[in-house]
């Protein structure tokens, strides 16, 4: 149902947009501002949109109360909101608005800022579901699904044809010829399904400040390609020396210290791919995070050798994200260009703070790939 | 907006309510009840209550706000009136029978306020309307000259509404005009002697007299080339009138002062409105209306209705509970000299005169008064202790809200402070030439709050952009004079003399 305040609604939501889009770049890179909300919405604390008056100053103001207490009592921390009948308090809150909207809504507010090409899903005439749809009428079929405006639809013109129809007593007795059923027809629903596989550099050398980053590069990636795809699965890798699959909590979480052996998790992502994705069903996103710092150069040779036979075959495209950090030589984005700067499939990337979250991520998914 | 039609039941609910309440001596506009689902209910509470308003984005979150709430269980609304002749009330689908009932009493007095209440005597009572003619000029204003540009100009009005002057529909604050004549009368004649025989003049006639009318004249004289020639406290009608204003803009502005003038007698008369429906309804319901069956439900809806809660001052509460203190002082015959002189507690406590004048005197005083004249005559030190009120404030040594107060000369004078001007710093127009550059000045006449620095800004801001020069305001930071400026959205300050 339509109402007038929709309009109005709609301006407030195209403002707040405006807003969103405006600060993208502050949200992006202050990753904890934003708050998932359910499962399909988010929760972004605006400034106030409200309209700037000639006010008093909130803390000389004070205020009158009723009820129990001494001089002196508290009556609750600042900001802190109370419950009470109706806005009848004077108690000030120079608060944040918490706008929701939905996921969708923010990857398509991030598509327009980065001037992210949408992405074209791969075999999407192969991948394929069918459903069925009531689309069709047919002359038999079951009662359950009998049509009856058709059916007395089919009656009345058959009566009317014999002259057996009378206007003064309009009695419609339908037979058996005028039965109408509903039938169904089945439709192919394209189907395209992506995974994520997050791999990160866990060694000792990425500290806190590091993961932050990944942190928040992941989400807004999930967030990208959630839009994108129908389902988007995301898996986990961790690796120092040694990889292995964790879930989400685990993999912002763990800090291991040792060395790094890069192909030990680049090993752990071939075969998840060749075991359970496969790729003429699948879209399949590696994103690859490290300060750059493998243990050998042999092991740097493995992974080229790894990425060029068992994961660029398969995958949509290869990202590799590089962490600035103090320890790290940070070689490892050097060789990967030097090997990969031909293929379209790898993109690095080199994130040297917080700020350039949203760079990298432009540079990650600026090929629609 | 979907009308439901009002079923029977209701219909008859409303009669006898209606009824009760006319025994009472209650006397309202016709009420025309319509039924709303939440959702509608929600659209026209964000409209202010009017089924068709002037497009803004401002009602749209208006509307998510009060949609959010609503859903997430925190805040229901239960009824809603406007002060119309027939007055508009629409009733929540799916609340019970009692609370619909109560609601009805509720409203009944709501409605005999806006009729009778001296302040509300000069709204307008066609104003469905006039919100409708507003509506249409601003949609008009839109098709020719864009929605954004517009709605970005009323956002900048909306940022002065409360720069008016409520009182000003009573009282006159300017003398009249002079006419030419008596202009010229007062120039050309002789200063101000007084008539006297030639041989008494100088004594009649001083020198010294003679020398204090010139200069008193030369004052006069001077006070007119001011311009205003006394602060003006309707900054919006002196923008209005004085601004240079395409005539878009100025309609623009002139339907955000009418309508902030409609809704200004409501912020100014919250609590004895409120606390005269309170009264009314709790005594319609259980003198008359409640059946036995009712008694809980009325009970639990009603102490949701007067709930307190600390930091909050609800405005049913304080009303309701002042009206029933008025009632017993004049059916007992407390008030008068001899009373205000006794000073003995225990013979004011047993005081009674059984003047019964209560009920009288309560039909007077809604008549009469507004939320300050209430408090400030009846806000007694009686009252404030037995209804436990206290005074609180920000503490920065804790970083809490704190209790600050339980005297009641500081509770009272914060309740008056909170209610004067509706809580609203006082800012008057000071000089429309500010230092002969046709600048303007703007004056906030400090009672001890210094002004929100961040919002003064932007409120700055938009005053530059109707007056289309840049803009000063004058007041006080900290104790010391502060004179803000913004020219061209640049904002800047230095210290000034504040007098």
């Amino acid at each position: 149902m339509s109402q007038k305040i929709d309009l109005d609604h709609g301006r407030f939501r195209q403002i707040i947009r405006g807003k969103i889009k405006q600060n993208l770049r502050k949200y992006i890179s202050q990753g904890e501002m934003i708050a998932k909300k359910g499962k399909d919405t988010v929760a972004i604390p605006l400034p106030s949109v409200d309209i700037p008056h000639f006010k008093h100053g909130d803390k000389q103001q004070g205020g009158v109360g009723q009820g129990q207490g001494e001089v002196g009592d508290s009556l609750g921390q600042d900001g802190e909101e109370q419950p009470g009948a109706g806005q009848a308090g004077d108690r000030p809150g120079d608060h944040l608005m918490d706008i929701e909207i939905s996921i969708q809504e923010l990857a398509e507010i991030m598509g327009e800022e980065l001037e992210l090409p949408r992405i074209q899903p791969k075999g999407t005439e192969k991948i394929v579901a069918w459903k069925d749809k009531y689309s069709g009428i047919r002359t038999t079929g079951p009662e359950s699904l009998r049509h009856f405006r058709r059916t007395y639809k089919q009656a009345i013109r058959r009566q009317i044809a014999m002259g057996t129809y009378d206007p003064k007593n309009p009695v419609i007795v339908p037979i058996k010829d005028d039965k109408r059923y509903r039938s169904w027809k089945k439709e192919p629903l394209p189907q395209s399904n992506a995974v994520i596989i997050y791999m990160m550099d866990v060694s000792g050398s990425m500290g806190d400040e590091q993961k932050e980053i990944v942190r928040i590069e992941s989400f807004w990636i999930d967030t990208w390609l959630t839009s994108q795809y129908h389902g988007v699965e995301s898996r986990f890798i961790i690796h120092d020396a040694m990889a292995k699959e964790v879930d989400r909590e685990t993999f912002f979480k763990t800090r291991e210290s040792g060395g790094t052996m890069i192909s030990s998790a680049y090993k752990l992502c071939a075969k998840m791919i060749a075991d359970e994705y496969p790729s003429e069903l699948w879209n399949i996103y590696p994103f690859h995070f490290s300060d750059g710092d493998n243990w050998s150069v042999d092991d740097t040779h493995t992974c080229v050798e790894l990425l060029k036979n068992d994961l660029l075959p398969f995958v949509n495209l290869f990202a590799y994200g590089q962490v600035e950090s103090p320890y790290g030589s940070g070689q490892f984005i050097k060789d990967l260009t030097e090997h990969f700067d031909e293929d379209e499939r790898v993109v690095t990337s080199e994130i040297k703070g917080k700020d350039a979250i949203m760079d990298s991520i432009k540079e990650f998914l600026g090929k629609g790939r | 907006m979907t009308i439901k039609r009002f079923p029977a039941y209701l219909r008859d609910m409303q009669e006898e309510v209606e009824g009760y309440a006319k025994n009472y001596g209650l006397d309202f506009f016709p009420i025309l009840y319509e039924v709303l689902d939440y959702k509608t209910m929600n659209e026209v509470a964000a409209y202010g209550g009017f089924p068709t308003r002037y497009p803004h984005w401002r009602f749209g979150m208006d509307y998510e706000q009060l949609s959010k709430s609503y859903e997430w269980g925190l805040s229901k609304i239960y009824e809603m009136v406007i002060n119309t002749n027939p007055a508009y009330a629409y009733l929540l689908e799916g609340n019970s029978l009692t609370d619909q009932k109560i609601v009805m009493a509720h409203v009944c007095a709501h409605v005999d306020f806006f009729k009778h209440n001296y302040f509300f005597s000069k709204t307008n009572r066609k104003m469905i309307d006039g919100m409708a003619n507003h509506s249409a000029r601003v949609r008009r204003h839109m098709a020719r000259h864009g929605q954004e540009v517009v709605e970005d100009y009323i956002d900048v009005c909306l940022s002065l509404e409360n720069l008016i002057d409520p009182m000003s529909a009573y009282i006159v604050r300017t003398p009249k005009p002079r006419t030419p004549e008596q202009i010229e009368d007062d120039e050309s004649g002789p200063v101000g002697r007084l008539r006297s025989k030639g041989y008494m003049d100088s004594f009649i006639n001083p020198p010294e007299y003679i020398e204090a009318q010139k200069k008193k004249k030369e004052d006069d004289k001077k006070q007119k080339r001011r311009f205003p020639e006394s602060p003006q406290r309707d900054v919006l009608a002196f923008l209005i009138e004085h601004a240079p204003l395409e005539h878009w803009q100025r309609d623009c502005l002139e339907i955000v002062r009418d309508e902030a003038y409609y809704f200004a007698p409501q912020a100014m008369t919250k609590i004895m409105n409120e606390g005269w429906a309170s009264y009314w309804h709790s005594k319609i319901l259980t003198e008359k209306a409640l059946t036995a069956a009712e008694v809980i439900d009325y009970a639990d809806a009603n102490a949701g209705v007067l709930a307190t809660s600390p930091g909050r001052l609800n405005p049913y509460k304080l009303g309701v509970e002042l009206f029933r203190s008025i009632e017993e002082r004049w059916n007992k015959g407390q008030f008068g000299k001899e009373w205000d002189e006794c000073d003995s507690m225990e013979q004011k406590r047993n005081w009674d005169r059984r003047t019964g004048l209560g009920a009288k005197r309560i039909f007077e005083v809604r008549k009469l008064y507004n939320d300050i004249t209430f408090i400030d005559e009846f806000f007694t030190l009686e009252f404030c202790v037995e209804q436990k009120f206290y005074s609180f404030g920000f503490s920065e040594r804790s970083g809490s809200w704190e209790i600050m107060s339980r005297e009641f000369k500081k509770v009272k004078d914060q309740m008056l402070r909170m209610l004067t001007n509706r809580g609203q710093p006082v800012i008057v127009v000071e000089d429309g030439n500010f230092e002969n550059k046709s600048e303007l000045l703007l004056r906030h006449v400090h009672e001890g709050i210094d002004l929100d620095a961040g919002q003064a800004r932007d409120t700055l801001r938009n005053a530059s952009r109707v007056w289309t020069r840049p803009v000063n305001l004058l007041t006080k930071v900290e104790g010391k004079g502060k004179l803000l400026r913004c020219e061209d959205t640049n904002l800047s300050e230095r210290s000034a003399e504040y007098t």
